[in-house]
């Protein structure tokens, strides 16, 4: 008889191989050939979705121009206490910079950098390009000649926005986000009233979203109830007619209601005719055509994953509640709602994220009261081409879906979710 | 079995149609004492869970009425009616605990809380599931979710529980070990039962009285022991434990027993319990273990030669197919034990039958 000392722990394989080894060598050759049937999409999600997002996100925080253009400046400047006028060192530093940033023709993007700061730095800086001292000046007299150009440059806050803006990564645009700004000390204050837009802006976003959930919740539930309990042949028919505008394009569905909706449209025509309303009313271009549109173009989003759940509850739960003694009421709300609250979490969390970021349709229906987080974010990528502040929005944006997907996982589970 | 002969439930003329073509269930007068298990059985299509969902009051009636204490009870909605029901897919509630579901039907009646604890602690003590208040339905094996299922539909105290084939999704062990449970909880607490089910085993283990459905028509409504020893026509025969048939012409009528010449050609003495007259076409169904080996001379009237085609061993018996007068369907049963003897495929042997065994039936 072959004697194999077993040992206390560890499981052997009849040949004494250590069971945990056997197991990995044998399940090696699986792993390594998942691994590399999902390298591809792994490498593309890396390339075409994080990448880019990560980098444009980082730009929230990214702050070059000072830095960057002006390096002498952006380093005389933090000896400066902020009170009163800097030194001659920074002032000196800073006349070079300028020249050498005039000579490389970036002195534009400084210029612009610290104008959304403070406004009329712009010009101030433009203007003070074109007329810099001659670069034998001493030094002394420097501060004098700038002040000769422009008077402002006598000020404190004029300086203080170069020194604020000089370190390579700033806040600066995530306060702006949320309407707040440093002052000279650096402490965190409240941005003017007259640029104070974005809390608003984000409030609006949340409400709209909100209204926009709740009214496709409440089409949206009958629907798929009818969807999952009709016969299949009337059913069909109805989810053709849920899925057809779902395969229209946004743009499409969106300038169709323009035309339903505008004063001399078809909806206009025909109530004023049936005598619903006497005049004409506005439904266009303001919160009304928003509504109606984002939820026309979102029901699907409520209907699909509440219809997916309810077509696997089975109809005998509502005969056995009618068979308890409970009436159809009862029976609703106390076996088939609860058994539907996957599909419920599941819609509103699709439905609300999805508007939280809803863009062209607000754009193009509603008016300048009722645009949403979206909106300013294109805003600033492509009219104002500050996009430190559209990637600051994006963050903020990102942020309140984290936390309301949080939420959700908190109180329902991700695990419980349920999408077509 | 406090059972009397009091109607609780009556079926008058029931007539149901689903597409105003076909009768799904057929002038159906049924009626349901007080006290007793009633089983309708027959297989798929037959229409007795029909008749179980228009007695439960999910299906309309087309025609005819169902009286409950001689009310009629057409127009009353489900959840007026106070019947327990138990389901095939047990139907319990995944999102409730067991206390929930088996407390739904009380709260739905307002009955006090205390009570409804109560009351929930002895449905469980019943189906021997004490202490499983808290657990979820997915927590619970199938034999358990159906007796909480079970506990459910009895916890009211309803008059009537109906049940639409309860034990068809669990295995055989557990199934066989329900249908005692059922029953003893029927004797216990003396509630009238309609069960449909189209497994005769179970209906035979479990009824006072079963009603054979075949084709939306009620085809004989009597205790097991006559439906299984006594069938009316060869439909029940067939349904009910194995039959053995044979198609033949009456030859002469002598009071209860006949003679029939079969097709093969041979002549069968049977008892005469549907036939037409003299000349006229009949069935004859014979149990297989109505069938005597080797039977003693003058013992059988009827005595054939028979070769062996097929033999099955099923443990507790041997089942024979064996050829006899044209008829190579024919099966007996073998004693394993005792001095039977031992058979083999080709021999041949001598079998016989009583006349009142085999019963001369009319031809569908």
């Amino acid at each position: 008889m072959t004697t194999i000392v077993p040992t206390a722990d560890i499981v052997r394989t009849a040949d004494g191989v250590p069971l945990k080894v056997k197991l990995r060598r044998a399940e090696r050759m699986r792993k390594i050939r998942a691994v590399s049937l999902i390298a591809p999409l792994f490498l593309f999600l890396a390339v075409t979705f994080v990448m880019p997002i990560g980098i444009m996100l980082f730009r929230s925080v990214q702050n070059p121009e000072v830095s960057q253009i002006l390096p002498r400046t952006a380093q005389a400047i933090q000896q400066w206490d902020g009170e009163g006028l800097p030194g001659e060192d920074v002032v000196a530093a800073f006349i070079a910079d300028l020249r050498a940033a005039k000579e490389a023709k970036t002195h534009g993007k400084v210029a612009k950098r610290l104008n959304y700061d403070l406004s009329g730095f712009r010009s101030l800086t433009l203007q003070t390009a074109r007329r810099l001292p001659p670069p034998e000046t001493p030094p002394s007299e420097l501060l004098d000649k700038l002040i000769e150009i422009d008077k402002r440059w006598g000020e404190t806050r004029y300086w203080a926005t170069i020194k604020k803006a000089a370190p390579p990564y700033t806040m600066f645009y995530l306060l702006a986000a949320l309407d707040r700004n440093f002052d000279v000390k650096g402490n965190v204050i409240h941005a003017p009233p007259e640029v104070s837009i974005y809390i608003d802006v984000l409030e609006r976003t949340f409400w709209m979203s909100f209204i926009v959930t709740a009214v496709c919740f409440l089409l949206g539930y009958p629907i798929a109830y009818l969807l999952a309990t009709l016969p299949t042949k009337h059913s069909n028919l109805l989810m053709i007619l849920v899925l057809l505008p779902f395969w229209t394009s946004l743009l499409v569905r969106t300038t169709a209601w323009v035309v339903l909706l505008q004063t001399q449209g078809v909806v206009n025509d025909a109530a004023v005719a049936l005598g619903l309303w006497s005049e004409r009313i506005q439904l266009i271009h303001n919160r009304t055509g928003v509504y109606v549109a984002m939820v026309h173009i979102l029901l699907p989003f409520m209907v699909l994953p509440l219809y997916s759940v309810m077509k696997g509850i089975s109809f005998t739960h509502m005969r056995a509640a009618a068979s308890l003694g409970a009436n159809p009421l009862r029976s609703f709300l106390k076996v088939y709602v609860p058994q539907t609250m996957p599909g419920i979490g599941a819609g509103i969390l699709l439905v609300f994220i999805i508007s939280l970021g809803y863009y062209i349709t607000p754009a193009l229906v509603g008016g300048p009261r009722d645009q949403m987080i979206s909106y300013f974010i294109a805003f600033h990528t492509n009219t104002s081409v500050n996009w430190g502040m559209a990637a600051a929005l994006s963050v903020v944006l990102l942020f309140c879906v984290m936390i309301f997907f949080g939420i959700y996982n908190r109180f329902v589970g991700i695990e419980k979710m349920k999408l077509g | 079995m406090s059972q009397n002969n009091e109607a609780l439930v009556q079926f008058i003329g029931v007539e149901k149609t689903y597409d105003g073509e076909v009768l799904a269930v057929k002038n159906l007068n049924l009626e349901i004492h007080r006290g007793e298990f009633l089983t309708l059985l027959g297989p798929s299509g037959s229409g007795k869970t029909t008749t179980l969902l228009m007695l439960a009051g999910f299906e309309t009636t087309t025609h005819g009425d169902i009286l409950l204490k001689g009310k009629s009870i057409t127009k009353v909605p489900p959840p007026k009616r106070n019947f327990g029901m138990v389901f095939q897919d047990y139907a319990l509630f995944p999102h409730m605990t067991v206390q929930e579901n088996l407390a739904f039907p009380l709260t739905a009646r307002k009955v006090p809380k205390a009570e409804i604890e109560k009351k929930v602690a002895r449905a469980l003590e019943m189906v021997r599931l004490a202490g499983y208040q808290t657990r979820r339905p997915n927590q619970l094996s199938g034999g358990q979710q159906q007796r909480v299922a079970l506990a459910r539909a009895l916890v009211f105290e309803p008059q009537l529980v109906l049940m639409d084939e309860p034990l068809g999704a669990l295995d055989k062990q557990l199934r066989e070990q329900m249908q005692l449970e059922i029953k003893h909880i029927h004797e216990h607490l003396g509630v009238t039962v309609l069960y449909v089910t189209h497994d005769q085993i179970e209906a035979l283990t479990m009824s006072d009285r079963i009603a054979v459905l075949h084709q939306g028509e009620i085809q004989q409504l009597a205790t097991p022991t006559k439906l299984y020893e006594e069938p009316e026509n060869s439909f029940v025969a067939d349904f009910i434990g194995k039959n053995n048939r044979f198609a033949g012409n009456v030859l002469e009528i002598n009071r209860s027993n006949c003679k029939v010449e079969i097709d093969g050609g041979a002549t069968v003495e049977a008892l005469a319990v549907k036939v037409g007259g003299v000349g006229s076409r009949t069935l004859l169904s014979l149990r297989p273990e109505s069938v005597v080996l080797d039977p003693p001379d003058g013992l059988c009237p009827n005595r054939f030669e028979a070769r062996v085609e097929e033999l099955i061993y099923l443990g507790d018996h041997i089942r024979a197919r064996v050829s006899v007068c044209g008829n190579d369907e024919f099966v007996i049963t073998v004693p394993r034990t005792g001095n039977a003897p031992r058979l083999e495929v080709g021999q041949t042997i001598n079998i016989g039958w009583q006349s009142q065994d085999c019963r001369a039936l009319e031809v569908p």
